[in-house]
């Protein structure tokens, strides 16, 4: 923004706007980008949003270092243990003190054979920063046991799950699934949506024609039953990875439709514009023209929908680990841990289970932010 | 008008053919088939294979040793005669196991979309009517939290606070007396209402929350048009001008998405009979899915996409209706 140039583009629209934005004098010599990231940054809900994604996706990246323990430590006596209380004061001495736990007392009820548990404030363990912990690789490379936080005593901040395990922690590395396959789904989206839209847009005829069905075709089942067919339809026996690309392939097969008709219209209004024919006159092939001069034209388009489409895939594979079609255990994700919570005499009794449903909500919305503004801010030269 | 109807009515048969086609070919998918697991239960069970021969005769039977077009042709075949094949968990025919909760479907699917529209239309035009106030961004905000919450984690959250406040179940859509109940009589159906609204209300949060934004950017746009200031100028009251001028236009669109509302709507019907165990055809689905009952999962597939058609038609209709300006000829 340091170019100033009041220049004559802008000298029509100075006495309008000089009283409200100053800014605009200079708005005739910003490169779109610029623009567009100026009318971004004024919404401050898409900011917050951004600022969430970033936090929520380097803390799953980091899981390792960022999570209490590892996400498949167990631990059977501590079964379906409740929020522990982190305590900064000590009833006994009768002062604050660094934060710490106290240990866990488990009864078990004479009629139904529960096991409970209630604190033990015989026994207090204080919490640390860089606490020695579970041993890990992160990412492959580094191997470490360090922890950001964590304690010698019960630290489980979300409770803890049917075999004793971390939801707190895994929470964290379930991101890693939900988080990335919306982002792997709506890149495949992508890929598809806009080469079939560019393709049906610019060739025409029979081609069009028939993609154009293809596309109603699909947007004719109900999206979550037409995903719980495919999803059945994988093999019993692959892996987490393929199981994991499998589902992002069939996120991505209602996705595209709905790009590819956008590409389609945005191609089809520029196709015959002045600057495509003189490229084509002047020799420029097929292939030049495309990827130049007709699709430049729809970046923007296809960011926004990418962007309100990711909500859509994480509720899906949400939905699909939920209904046990999804992602496979030992492999976790927020849907898996919902899994859970599914059947509901079970939430009764252990209603923090429903914890893992609080990340998959503040993405959704917070992508959702992040969309709408740069849906508005796409067009920065409108007011 | 007529002829409209009728051209649409011919233009979805293509549509039905290639929509059984993909419901078949998805169906099939899944490696092995329902006798499959069936003959491994039975191994189990009698310890040796002379369940194999006894497969091998109902494989027969099922005509599931035939090439794939040829079950599709016979699979179809009968649908002119309401024979939708048999379900091999059940034993018994798919048309017996899915009519009755065909019918709770599409109640449950009507019912929420008409409140969708009872209540995001309203909504719509007073967050409008209050542009920027405080009224219009909590209902935004409300509606962004509505379009972000995933309908099942709504539904089980409310079933779990009713039942912990007032500790009145949520599940199903009859108390366990009329459960057992054969045939109708009207303290069936008022109990049937009286369970009707959870569902309806949860399947609605999120097609609210969008439908909202539409109504108000519509009637944004609209509250602008020239006529809406002649209207003004004529003195009329500004009830009467957004109410009987602007709001007759702008609800335009809003019917026209009635028929792109409908999948999310089924959708929605689906995992959340799933969840609080409704006698839909969600829970069916999965159960046929997960057993390979192929005529059964099948089945229920196409049927939904028919709602759908059929869903789209009539939004088509009423909008054909609704609004003189459209001619189709």
């Amino acid at each position: 923004m340091t170019n100033m140039n009041p220049g004559s583009t802008a000298n029509m629209q100075i006495e309008d706007e000089l009283s409200e934005d100053p800014q605009a004098l200079d708005r005739g010599s910003l490169s779109y980008r610029q623009l567009v990231w100026r009318r971004f940054r004024k919404s401050k809900l898409a900011i917050i949003g951004a600022g969430i994604l970033i936090a929520l996706y380097s803390l799953s990246l980091f899981a390792d270092f960022f999570a209490p323990y590892s996400y498949i430590t167990d631990n059977m006596l501590n079964r379906y243990v409740p929020p522990t209380h982190v305590h900064v004061y000590d009833t006994k001495a009768g002062n604050l003190r660094w934060p710490f736990v106290y240990g866990l007392k488990s009864t078990r009820d004479r009629e139904t054979m529960e096991l409970s548990f209630t604190e033990d404030t015989t026994k207090t363990y204080p919490v640390t920063l860089f606490h020695r912990g579970d041993s890990y690789r992160m990412l492959g490379i580094v191997s470490s046991n360090l922890h950001l936080i964590g304690s010698d005593g019960p630290f489980y901040i979300a409770g803890t799950d049917r075999m004793g395990r971390d939801l707190f922690s895994r929470i964290l590395f379930g991101g890693r699934v939900s988080l990335t396959i919306g982002l792997v789904g709506v890149f495949l989206s992508i890929l598809l949506g806009s080469l079939l839209g560019i393709l049906s847009g610019y060739r025409g005829g029979w081609l069009d024609v028939a993609i154009q069905r293809i596309i109603e075709l699909l947007s004719a089942f109900p999206a979550i039953p037409l995903w719980m067919s495919l999803a059945a339809a994988l093999p019993a026996g692959w892996s987490g990875l393929q199981v994991y690309f499998a589902i992002t392939v069939i996120l991505s097969l209602l996705g595209w439709g709905g790009l590819a008709r956008q590409v389609r219209g945005k191609v089809l209004s520029t196709r015959d514009a002045d600057y495509v024919m003189a490229a084509r006159a002047a020799g420029a092939s097929h292939w030049y023209v495309i990827t130049r001069h007709l699709a430049p034209t729809a970046y923007s388009h296809i960011i926004i929908i990418a962007t309100l489409s990711i909500p859509g895939m994480i509720l899906g594979e949400t939905a699909l680990s939920f209904l046990g079609l999804g992602i496979r255990p030992p492999m976790t994700s927020w849907g898996v841990l919902l899994q859970d919570a599914q059947r509901v005499t079970v939430v009764l009794h252990y209603p923090w289970l429903l914890i893992s449903s609080l990340p998959v909500v503040i993405v959704v919305i917070a992508f959702n932010f992040v969309g709408d503004a740069l849906r508005d801010a796409a067009d920065p030269y409108s007011n | 008008m007529r002829n409209y109807i009728i051209r649409r009515i011919l233009l979805a048969i293509p549509t039905l053919v290639a929509i059984s086609i993909i419901a078949f070919v998805i169906i099939q998918l899944p490696k092995g088939d329902y006798l499959d697991q069936k003959i491994a239960q039975l191994e189990q069970q009698y310890g040796d294979s002379s369940s194999i021969a006894q497969a091998g005769a109902l494989r027969h039977r099922y005509g599931l040793d035939r090439p794939l077009p040829e079950r599709y042709l016979k699979w179809v075949g009968g649908f002119v005669h309401g024979d939708f094949g048999e379900s091999f968990r059940y034993e018994r025919e798919v048309k017996d196991l899915i009519w009755e909760r065909l019918g709770f479907t599409v109640l449950l699917s009507i019912g929420s979309l008409i409140f969708t529209y009872l209540l995001a239309i309203p909504l719509g035009i007073y967050s409008a009517t209050h542009k920027y106030q405080w009224q219009d961004n909590t209902l935004t905000f409300l509606a962004f939290l509505g379009m972000s919450l995933p309908g099942f984690l709504i539904a089980l959250t409310i079933i779990v606070v009713v039942y912990k406040l007032f500790g009145v179940p949520l599940f199903g859509l009859f108390s366990p007396y009329y459960q057992a109940q054969v045939g109708w009589t009207p303290g069936k159906v008022s109990d049937l209402i009286n369970h009707l609204w959870v569902p309806i209300i949860v399947i609605s949060l999120n097609g609210v929350a969008g439908l909202m934004r539409v109504m108000r950017s519509n009637l944004l746009d609209v509250l602008g048009e020239p006529f809406v200031r002649t209207a003004r100028a004529k003195g009329l009251k500004e009830s009467v001008v957004v109410v009987k001028h602007a709001a007759r236009i702008a609800i335009n669109p809003l019917i026209s998405m009635m028929g792109m509302s409908l999948p999310d709507i089924l959708s929605g019907t689906t995992i959340l009979s799933i969840v609080a165990n409704l006698p839909t055809v969600g829970p069916l689905l999965l159960q046929g899915l997960q057993d390979e009952d192929m005529y059964l999962a099948g089945t229920i597939l196409l049927f939904m996409s028919v709602l759908l058609i059929i869903g789209n038609l009539l939004a088509d209709i009423a909008l054909a209706w609704a609004d003189p300006r459209i001619r189709y000829d």
